[in-house]
């Protein structure tokens, strides 16, 4: 802060769910992803505004009920409030909900921090015929109290110039809040104190010490760790928490709990009052609850609206994605106009514009995807969503939440591994993350149809339902294997607030959506143009390799026949250009590859050229049935292969191989942009775990196949 | 045997609906403790249980006027008053 240049940095700080971004988006004018859900700001946004002529950077803190150092978003926020970068704190509360709102307030106080208090949804709790007397919170609080409705804007001006207001006052620290607790915690707090004072002296003041000493004395595992370097202050804090918990039979949290809610309890008799006795039998939320949550209708409508949520992606998706798809012709021919022939063009046409874009196609689909999701998120109907199927995904070691991810998987695992931020445990979600490259994605469905159809002709509906019940088999039992074996510690709790019902706003919805097609957009931009210029670069190099016949001299000769009909050169063109192509993907370092790493795919039955199209497959999954159209010299014009190529692989395997296979496709490894978001969402390390792990499971499950396939035929 | 149930505490899970009681104390480990207290659940505050999921878990409770989802499993680590 600094008075002179008129800056300040102003943490915004609140419980999860309550309104605490919506005001951020309305003092800063900015957008900051919001939803009527439990937990949505995990990283800490910052937005910096002008407000009469003072600079404020607003700091939009993650939503936490208390200042432990339990979750990500508890440690995020603190963390931030210790560093001493924040200059004034604006505590926002749910009015309709301020007893509970108040504990974290009540940590915050004792701090000593400057703070400012709203009471959001103000409007919410005036319908529950609540009043509020700013005058006496406001002094019994130690700092302004405005009230606000951040959903349509009443109160931010006020809210702004308070800010302003408290700014030039230029209070380093006020005066911090003092609770008076229980009699023998009181004198614990002091002989800690005094410690304290003898071992940091002059660092802290008289209250940052009785404030460290409470904290202390809360067993708050990371200060306490702080003060490693004195063993006899922890041993002391440690002694004196056994004896208060004997002496009371309550743990010493449980006492400072109690504490600090008969100080609110005491605040809120004062100062709030309810005028009407509000019929809480007889409020919305119950009346929906009533139909949403009900015993035997709540699942099946709720596996209605995803129904309808999926149904109307894929089918109202089909046509921008077909617009996009002519778009990136259109550019590609445009490009290749432009730019004389050469390597240049062809990276340019073949990897960079191919690459992007195969995958910007999804974007439709990301979008109508998250609109449901945000408008599910704001209602308040996903957490819902959650409740109801806790119970089912709990059996396999999952959240609640991880079932739309899940499900989603089915369409896309991009989009999918995205929605996984929902999920609050930082463990929980990595498993939903991790496991959600087993759920088979459409983009792997061409190839199945076109195993199945080469081999269980008569039954290859039957071999590829199978393949969808693996599908689910498999992230089912990964997520029993990773929760009980390598991310352990999520998941064990669901204690969860259910946030009434709430009509959406069009912009915070419009914003959700805006928000996950950006991050789509620029993951596209990054890693995946990297890996098309590699996949590109793998399967154009070697150039001029030595093939065994001169293929241009033969097609010059064809061209120039005078002994063949043109119906008969054309068709020796096409296949000397097609023998041609097969050399070079052979010869390529792609093929290469392939060959290389074959050995390690002959306990399956697979030969160089299913190698090729599995690493192909890496790239994007839509390519496996594409590369062995080129692989097999048969025309690819048809998504699920022609006649010829389904021919070709009968010839080239039996059906066992292709079992195997077809498991191996579905299992093996996330594709590129997959990767890409698993990366972003977790970190490279545990991309590259989902890599190594699924390569493994496909594997191994293919091998089952092999075993279990040759021992029964 | 039938001495342990006779002085098994009375918690949250052994609500039937509509059913309600006093907090009296928390089990469980610390992290779990300081949450559910963090969120209002400590020693004297009244505690409802509203409802149970679909496949009777988790379930629903009011406390300090608004509603809160537990896991059976948490549930039984709130000892609560008999009525």
């Amino acid at each position: 802060m600094s008075i002179e240049s008129k800056t300040i940095t102003v943490g915004l700080i609140g419980n999860p769910n309550c309104g605490k971004t919506k005001i951020f988006n309305r003092m800063a004018k900015a957008h900051a992803d919001v939803g009527n859900y439990p937990r949505v700001t995990v990283e800490v946004e910052k937005k910096q505004f002008q407000h009469q002529g003072w600079t404020i950077t607003l700091v939009d803190l993650p939503g936490v009920y208390a200042l432990t150092s339990q979750s990500q978003e508890e440690r995020a926020s603190r963390d931030f409030l210790y560093s001493g970068q924040v200059d004034l704190l604006i505590n926002v509360l749910d009015a309709g909900n301020l007893e509970r709102a108040l504990f974290l307030t009540t940590q915050l106080l004792e701090m000593g921090k400057p703070t400012l208090f709203v009471l959001n949804m103000i409007d919410e709790a005036r319908r529950k015929g609540l009043s509020f007397k700013l005058n006496d919170l406001s002094s019994m609080l130690n700092g302004p109290v405005v009230e606000t409705d951040a959903n349509r804007g009443e109160g931010i001006p006020a809210l702004l110039d308070a800010v302003v207001a408290q700014a030039a006052k230029m209070e380093k620290d006020v005066r911090p809040l003092r609770i008076t607790y229980d009699s023998h915690l009181e004198m614990a707090v002091d002989k800690i104190k005094g410690l304290i004072r003898d071992l940091h002296p002059d660092e802290m003041n008289d209250a940052q010490c009785r404030w460290l000493a409470i904290k202390l004395l809360e067993g708050d595992d990371e200060l306490i760790r702080q003060e490693s370097d004195h063993e006899h202050l922890q041993e002391m804090v440690r002694r004196m928490r056994y004896d208060l918990s004997r002496h009371h039979g309550d743990s010493c949290e449980m006492m400072f709990a109690n504490g600090r809610f008969g100080f609110i309890h005491g605040l809120v008799s004062e100062a709030v009052s309810q005028s009407i006795d509000f019929d809480t039998r007889r409020d919305m939320t119950r009346l929906l609850d009533a139909l949403f949550l009900h015993r035997s209708l709540g699942i099946p409508l709720f596996f209605g609206m995803m129904w309808l949520m999926f149904e109307t992606t894929f089918s109202l998706g089909e046509l921008p994605a077909g617009w996009i798809e002519s778009g990136v012709s259109l550019i590609s021919g445009w490009v290749g106009g432009m730019m004389p022939d050469g390597l240049l063009r062809d990276l340019m046409l073949e990897g960079v514009i191919t690459g992007m874009g195969a995958v910007i196609v999804f974007l439709p689909y990301i979008l109508i995807l998250f609109f449901f999701i945000a408008f599910f998120s704001e209602t308040g109907y996903l957490a819902r969503s959650s409740f109801l199927l806790d119970r089912a995904m709990h059996v396999f070691g999952l959240h609640g939440k991880a079932f739309i991810p899940l499900v989603m998987g089915f369409g896309c695992n991009v989009p999918a591994v995205m929605a996984t931020r929902t999920i609050e445990s930082p463990q929980s979600r990595l498993i939903a993350i991790l496991i959600n490259p087993f759920m088979s994605c459409a983009q792997r469905l061409p190839a199945f149809i076109l195993i199945a159809g080469a081999f269980f002709a008569e039954s290859s509906g039957l071999a590829i339902f199978l393949i969808y019940m693996t599908s689910i088999g498999v992230a089912m039992g990964a997520s029993v294997i990773l929760s009980r074996f390598v991310i352990r510690g999520g998941g064990e709790s669901f204690v969860m607030e259910l946030p009434p019902y709430r009509l959406p706003t069009m912009g915070a919805v419009l914003y959700h959506m805006w928000d996950k097609a950006y991050d789509f957009v620029r993951m596209v931009g990054g890693v995946i143009v990297v890996g098309s210029v590699i996949i590109w670069f793998l399967q154009a190099f070697p150039q001029n390799v030595q093939l065994s016949q001169d293929y241009n001299a033969l097609i010059a000769k064809v061209e120039q026949s005078q002994s063949l009909t043109p119906k008969q050169i054309r068709h020796e063109l096409t296949e000397l250009k097609r023998t041609k192509k097969q050399e070079e993907m052979e010869k390529s370092y792609l093929g290469q590859t392939g060959m290389a790493v074959s050995p390690i795919f002959a306990p399956l039955g697979f030969d160089w050229k299913d190698t090729v199209a599995i690493i192909s497959g890496f790239f994007a999954k839509e390519v496996v049935v594409a590369s062995y159209a080129v692989l097999y010299n048969e025309d690819d014009s048809e998504e699920t292969g022609s006649e010829g190529l389904r021919q070709a692989l009968s010839k080239a395997m039996s059906p066992v191989t292709a079992a195997a296979l077809m498991v191996f496709l579905l299992l093996y490894s996330p594709c590129l942009s997959t990767f890409a978001a698993i990366k972003r969402e977790a970190s490279w390390g545990w991309a590259g775990f989902s890599l190594v792990f699924s390569l493994a499971m496909g594997w191994s499950l293919a091998y089952l196949v092999v075993v279990v396939g040759t021992l029964l035929t | 045997m039938g001495k342990k149930l006779k002085f098994k505490k009375k918690t949250l899970a052994d609500l039937k609906k509509g059913e309600s009681g006093r907090v009296v104390k928390l089990h469980g480990d610390a992290v779990s403790q300081r949450r559910l207290m963090a969120l209002g659940v400590v020693k004297g505050k009244s505690i409802v249980l509203e409802d149970k999921a679909p496949l009777g878990d988790p379930c629903i409770c009011t406390i300090l006027g608004y509603r809160l989802t537990l896991r059976n499993s948490d549930a039984k680590n709130i000892v609560i008053t008999s009525p």
